[in-house]
C-alpha cells in the first residue's frame, strides 16, 4: 500500500446557516484516481475548492504530504502551486494564447526563466495533444480544446494533486471524449486525482475508489465494482439508478472507445 | 497682427491645450484606476468612501470643481494656473475615469481571478496579470470617450487665464476684430485634436484585441 | 472652511436667483436640444443621402468642440456675421445646439434597436416611409430611448455652469460675486457646489420616478442600463 498524499479530516463548511458539508473525512493515496459522485447541491465543488484553499473550511484539517494545510499561517498561494484544478466552465485566462495560458503560472508564480517555461509549457501542451494550437486564444478553441489547456495550464505547476469540477459537463457531447482520454492517461502515469463527475463510464474504468456525496455527508464508498454491482445503500442504489438513465447510453459508447 | 504671428500665437495655443491634457489624463488615469481597484476589492468602508467620491465629483459641474480645487491646490502650494488647473482637472476626470475602470474590471469574469488564485497567484497578481490586462482592452472605447472629454474640458482652464487655444483665440479675436474667424480656428483646432485622439485609441483598440474572444 | 456655511446662509436668495437661471438654462437647452436632436436623428437615419452627411458633419462637429467655444463663436462670432443675440439668448442657443448632437445620439440608438422589421411591417400595410418614421417608429423609438436619455437632463444643468463666463447671471455667476465680495473663493464655490449637488439629486430622483413610472416591462433596449 502507498501512502496517503492528501488527508481530510472531519472538514465542515458553512455559508452563513447553511451547512454545506459537516466531518467529511477522506484520504487519498499516491497515484489514486478518486471519483466523487453525487446529486448537484450536495456540496462536491465546495470540497474541492476548500481542498484548494480558494475558499476557506470552517472545521477540520485538510494534510497534504504531511502537512497541514488549513491552518492559520499557512500560505495560501504556496499550497495552490501544489494542488492543480480544473473548473467546469475552462477559465482559461482570455487575453493570453493557449501556450501562454501554460506558462504564466510558470514564469510569475514559479519564476522559472522564460526559455524553461517556454519549453515546459510546450511540453504540456504536447502532453494534452495541443501542441500545434499553442498559438490560439481560448476564443478560438473547442470548449474540449479549452479544457485540455486549462488541464496542461494545472499540469505545468507539477502538482502533487489534480482536482477536477464536473470537467466535461458544460462540453458538447462529442468532445467529451477527448477530454477523458487525457484524464485517463494521466491516471495511467500515476497522477493523484480527485474528480468530480457524472461520467459513469470513466469512474467505473479508471477510479482506483468512488465516494458517494449526498446532503453534505459521504454516504458510501468503495471500489467501483463494489458501488456498481453492490451498493449497500438505498440511496446510491437510486442515485446510480438514476444517472445511469441519464448518461447510460453515452457511457457504453465511450467505454469501447 | 500678421500671418507669422498669428499662427505663432494658435500654435503656442495649441501646445499649452495638449499640455494640459497631457496632464490630466493620466494624473486622472492613474488616481481613477487606483480608486477603481480600491471599489472593487476593498473592504467595506473603502468601497463606501470610493463611491461617495465618484457620487460628488460626479455630481457637480467640473466648472465648479475645477474652481475649487484650483483655490484649494494653488493655495497651499504654490503653483502656476497652468499647473494647479491641470491638476485640477486630472482630479476632476479621475472620477469618470475610476468608473470606465469600473466597469470594465466588475466585467471581466470573476472566474478569471480564481482561475488565476488556483494557480498558486497571490491577489496582486491576477490583478496585475490576468484582471487589468482584460480590463485595459474592455476600456478603451469608453475611455476614448473620456480622453476627448478631458481634451474638450481643457477649454475651461481659460477661465484661469491659462494661455491655452480659447484664451488665444480671444485675444486675437479682440486685436483682428474677426471674432467669428478667431474662434472658428480654435473650434477646428479643438476639433482636430479631439478627431485624432478618437482615431488612434480606435487603432490602438484594434490593435490590442483577442482574436475571437465571446 | 467652516465659513463656507456661513456664505450660504448669506447669499443663499442670490443663490436661488441664480439657480432658478440654471434651470431655466438646462429646460430651454433640453427642449431645444430635443427637437432639433429628434430631427438629427431621423435625417440621419432615414434621410437621402445629402441629409445624412449634414447631420454626421452637424454631430460630430458640435460633439468634438469644447462648449465654451461653442458659445463664443454665437455670441461673440455671430455678430460679425450680421447676427446679435442677448447673452442668455445666446447661452439657450449654444446649450440647445449642443444637446441636440447628444441627444440626437440617444434617439438613434433607440431608432436602431428598433430595426427593420417595423418599418417593413408598416410599409406592408401601406404607410408611406415619412409616416410609418412618424406613427410606427418614433412612438416606440420615444419609449425605448428614456432610460438612456435620462442621462441628459443632468449632463446638460452641469454643462450650463460656464455660461457665466459670458456673462449670464446663473448660479455659477453668483457664486463668482460671492468670491469676489468675500474674498473666499473656496467657501463661495463650495457653497454653490452643494447647491449645483441638490439639484442633480433631486433632478437624478425625479428622473429615476419617472423611468419607473414609464417602464413597459419587456419593452426594453438591450445593454443600456442606468
Ligand atoms: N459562495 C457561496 N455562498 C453561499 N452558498 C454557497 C456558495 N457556494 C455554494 N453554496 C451553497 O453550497 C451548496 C453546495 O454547492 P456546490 O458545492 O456548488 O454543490 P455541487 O457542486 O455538489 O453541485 C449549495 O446549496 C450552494 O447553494
Ligand atoms: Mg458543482
Amino acid at each position: 500500500m502507498s501512502k496517503p498524499i492528501l488527508t481530510i479530516k472531519n472538514l465542515t463548511k458553512k455559508y452563513g446557516e447553511n451547512v454545506v458539508f459537516h466531518d467529511i473525512n477522506l484520504s487519498v493515496n499516491e497515484g489514486d484516481t478518486i471519483v466523487i459522485i453525487g446529486p448537484s447541491g450536495t456540496g462536491k465543488s465546495t470540497l474541492l475548492r476548500c481542498i484548494n484553499l480558494l475558499t476557506r473550511s470552517d472545521a477540520g484539517e485538510i494534510w497534504l504530504d504531511d502537512k497541514e494545510i488549513t491552518c492559520k499561517e499557512c500560505d495560501e498561494d504556496k499550497v495552490r502551486q501544489h494542488i492543480g484544478m480544473v473548473f467546469q466552465n475552462f477559465l482559461l485566462f482570455n487575453h493570453l494564447t493557449a501556450l501562454e495560458n501554460v506558462r504564466l503560472g510558470l514564469t510569475r508564480v514559479k519564476h522559472m526563466n522564460p526559455a524553461d517555461a517556454q519549453l515546459k509549457a510546450m511540453q504540456e501542451l504536447e502532453r494534452v495533444g495541443l501542441l500545434d494550437r499553442a498559438g490560439h486564444y481560448p476564443g478560438q478553441l473547442s470548449g474540449g480544446q479549452q479544457q485540455r489547456v486549462a488541464i496542461a495550464r494545472a499540469l505545468a505547476m507539477d502538482p502533487r494533486v489534480m482536482l477536477f469540477d464536473e470537467p466535461t459537463s458544460a462540453l458538447d457531447p462529442e468532445l467529451i471524449g477527448e477530454v477523458l482520454e487525457v484524464m485517463r492517461k494521466l491516471a495511467l502515469e500515476g497522477m493523484t486525482m480527485l474528480v468530480v463527475t457524472h461520467e459513469m463510464g470513466f469512474a467505473r474504468e479508471v477510479a482506483d475508489r468512488i465516494v458517494f456525496l449526498e446532503k453534505g455527508s459521504v454516504v458510501e464508498e468503495g471500489s467501483p465494482n463494489d458501488l456498481f454491482y453492490h451498493p449497500k445503500n438505498e440511496r446510491t442504489r437510486e442515485f446510480l439508478w438514476k444517472i445511469t438513465e441519464l448518461y447510460g447510453k453515452k457511457d457504453t459508447e465511450q467505454g469501447n472507445g | 497682427m500678421d500671418v507669422a504671428s498669428f499662427l505663432k500665437y494658435i500654435a503656442s495655443g495649441t501646445a499649452y491645450t495638449i499640455a494640459v491634457t497631457l496632464i490630466a489624463l493620466p494624473s486622472g488615469l492613474v488616481i481613477g484606476t487606483l480608486f477603481a481597484l480600491a471599489n472593487v476589492y476593498g473592504g467595506k468602508v473603502i468601497q463606501r468612501l470610493t463611491a461617495l467620491y465618484s457620487t460628488i465629483m460626479r455630481g457637480l459641474p467640473p466648472i465648479v470643481l475645477l474652481f475649487i480645487l484650483y483655490f484649494i491646490v494653488s493655495g497651499s502650494i504654490n503653483l502656476s494656473p497652468f499647473w494647479a488647473g491641470s491638476i485640477s482637472l486630472g482630479i476632476v476626470t479621475s472620477a469618470y475615469q475610476m468608473e470606465i475602470i469600473r466597469g470594465a474590471i466588475l466585467s471581466v469574469s470573476g472566474g478569471q481571478m480564481m482561475a488565476a488564485r488556483a494557480i498558486g497567484m497571490n491577489k496582486i497578481q491576477a490583478i496585475r496579470y490576468i484582471i487589468l490586462p482584460q480590463t485595459v482592452r474592455l476600456a478603451i472605447p469608453p475611455w476614448s470617450n473620456e480622453a476627448a472629454i478631458v481634451i474638450k474640458d481643457s477649454s475651461l482652464v481659460y477661465a484661469l487665464g491659462v494661455p491655452e487655444i480659447l484664451r488665444r483665440a480671444q485675444l486675437i479675436s479682440a486685436s483682428t476684430q474677426e471674432p467669428f474667424l478667431a474662434f472658428t480656428a480654435a473650434a477646428l483646432i479643438y476639433f482636430i485634436l479631439v478627431f485624432v485622439t478618437n482615431r488612434s485609441l480606435d487603432a490602438l483598440e484594434r490593435r490590442l484585441r483577442i482574436p475571437a474572444n465571446p | 472652511m467652516v465659513s463656507w456655511f456661513n456664505i450660504f446662509r448669506e447669499y443663499l436668495p442670490s443663490f436661488l436667483q441664480g439657480a432658478a437661471v440654471t434651470l431655466e438654462l438646462t429646460a430651454v437647452g433640453l427642449l431645444i436640444g430635443f427637437v432639433l436632436g429628434l430631427g438629427l436623428a431621423v435625417a440621419r437615419t432615414y434621410g437621402p443621402k445629402w441629409l445624412r452627411v449634414i447631420a454626421i458633419g452637424y454631430l460630430e462637429l458640435f460633439r468634438g468642440t469644447p462648449l465654451l467655444v461653442q458659445l463664443f463663436l454665437i455670441y461673440y462670432g455671430l455678430p460679425s456675421l450680421g447676427l446679435t443675440l442677448s447673452q442668455t439668448l445666446s447661452a439657450y442657443l449654444a446649450l440647445g445646439l449642443n444637446s441636440a448632437a447628444y441627444q440626437a445620439e440617444y434617439f438613434r440608438g433607440a431608432i436602431q434597436s428598433i430595426g427593420e422589421s417595423q418599418m417593413t411591417a408598416g410599409r406592408a400595410i401601406g404607410l408611406s416611409r415619412w409616416k410609418t418614421i412618424w406613427y410606427v417608429i418614433l412612438p416606440q423609438a420615444l419609449r425605448l430611448v428614456i432610460p438612456a436619455w435620462s442621462n441628459e437632463p443632468i449632463s446638460l444643468l452641469k454643462t450650463t455652469a460656464v455660461v457665466f463666463l459670458i456673462a449670464v447671471q446663473d448660479l455659477m455667476a453668483k457664486a463668482k460675486r460671492a468670491a469676489t465680495d468675500t474674498y473666499d473663493p473656496i467657501s463661495s464655490y463650495l457653497a454653490v457646489a452643494v447647491v449645483y449637488l441638490v439639484m442633480v439629486f433631486i433632478l437624478n430622483e425625479v428622473l429615476k420616478y419617472l423611468e419607473r413610472k414609464s417602464r413597459i416591462p419587456g419593452f426594453e433596449m438591450e445593454s443600456k442600463k442606468t
